[in-house]
């Protein structure tokens, strides 16, 4: 979380027009609807959020990084968001193979949340997650071979 | 090659809050009350806590009461929590919110601290805890009361849950706040000695404890100056526990005994086992 937060970037953000997407495809992830977690399925349980936060959470970072590019192009000129996220797309390549969780170290770095603790770093951290997908298909999955 | 119908090819989530049981939750919070029972409460903290700035620096104070319902779940609670080695924090509302908000907080001021080189400011973490706390829009229940000095004076402020602060000479919050508030209002003038600063934060409190059913049990007061911090948990013990004034054991001999039957158990030793303990 970083917490040098651009508060005064907003007004940049303002748009009439918010575009809605569904937020999560009814199928849990054996291919049916996951009854116990999402309740039973309509259009309603689609579009809307369970939780007030659930998209502000989900979007927060890009949000913020949407904002710092703004900013940075009304002070700086066209040229530094440009830079800023060819170094993004290059750091975001660097992972690991695609089953194991990477620590984003170059992307922690460029964002500045490299010396910061929030929550995403104590609660539900990949690192411990009870699940991994199949190694063999998770790989032949990302070569597009599959 | 047939697709497994199985967890094969996971999404990588990035962490943080999970909002996968939110739905769950609502349809069983609809459901549960035509059955009659009720869903568990969260453990509050429904409190007492002050703060005033005196002559030298800050005074702050909180009672020891922690409540689930209607039930005091710790008769001994510290609410008055490390932030800094110069700034201390009194957290009223969700107990699990406040404790762990001010550790995150903690965390990431001592990284700046070692980032700048210097004793970090009060207006840090001031600024730290309303930024998350509005990303959160009042979800995460922590009501503070921020005290500390640093290099341009004592400072104090107060944290409301969804992200607005004040900063003021005197604060209270928490559900006795208002009788706390009555005594401050009464009695504060600025730049008060440190025995009186901390004579008027224990009265305040006091009067949050006798007045406010969300309060109770001990007063802890922290005094923070320039270069030295008294954390004095208990400072004062308001509510005793009663001592029993009489003994209600029965004397030896109050029954009588009738008969008396002694039956030996004859046991023989079939094994005998030695197993080492590993004590390293």
């Amino acid at each position: 979380m970083c917490f040098v937060q651009n508060t005064r970037g907003l007004r940049s953000q303002l748009k009439d027009s918010v575009p809605v997407t569904g937020l999560c495809p009814q199928a849990g992830p054996y291919g049916v609807q996951d009854s116990l977690r999402r309740g039973f399925s309509s259009v309603k349980n689609e579009l809307l959020p369970s939780h007030p936060l659930e998209l502000s959470e989900k979007n927060f970072q890009l949000n913020q990084d949407k904002m710092n590019f703004n900013t940075l192009r009304n002070i700086q000129g066209l040229h530094a968001p440009l830079k800023l996220q060819m170094e993004y797309r290059a750091a975001r390549q660097i992972q690991r193979l695609p089953f194991l969780p990477s620590s984003n170290l170059a992307l922690d770095t460029l964002r500045g949340t490299d010396d910061t603790i929030g929550f995403e770093d104590i609660l539900n951290d990949p690192v411990l997650s009870e699940v991994m997908g199949d190694p063999h298909i998770m790989t032949e999955y990302k070569l597009g071979v599959l | 090659r047939r697709i497994m119908a199985t967890v094969s090819v996971c999404k990588y989530y990035p962490g943080g809050f999970s909002f996968d049981n939110c739905k769950r939750n609502a349809l069983l919070e609809a459901d549960i009350s035509k059955l009659g029972f009720s869903s568990p409460a969260a453990r509050k903290t429904g409190t007492t806590i002050c703060g005033v700035v005196y002559k030298d620096g800050v005074v702050l104070g909180a009672d020891t009461r922690a409540t689930e319902g209607m039930i005091v779940a710790d008769k001994n609670c510290s609410k008055i929590h490390y932030i800094s080695p110069n700034i201390y924090c009194c957290g009223a509302g969700t107990a699990a919110d406040t404790e762990m908000t001010t550790q995150i907080i903690s965390s990431n001021l001592e990284l700046h601290s070692l980032s700048t080189g210097r004793l970090p400011r009060v207006a840090t973490a001031n600024r730290m805890l309303k930024q998350m706390l509005f990303r959160y829009q009042g979800y995460i229940g922590a009501a503070l009361v921020l005290g500390g000095v640093d290099c341009n004076g004592p400072h104090l402020y107060s944290i409301y849950p969804h992200g607005s602060t004040d900063k003021l000479p005197y604060v209270t919050m928490g559900s006795g706040s208002l009788a706390a508030m009555a005594v401050f209002e009464d009695r504060y003038r600025p730049n008060m000695e440190e025995e009186e600063a901390k004579r008027l934060v224990r009265d305040a409190i006091a009067a949050g404890i006798f007045n406010d059913l969300g309060s109770g049990s001990n007063i802890d007061l922290c005094v923070i100056t320039k270069g030295k911090v008294d954390y004095l948990r208990p400072h004062d013990v308001a509510n005793k526990k009663g001592v029993r004034t009489g003994s209600y054991r029965y004397k030896h001999g109050t029954t009588g005994v009738l008969t008396k039957t002694v039956t030996p158990l004859n046991l023989e030793v079939v094994e005998e086992s030695v197993q080492t303990m590993d004590t390293s």
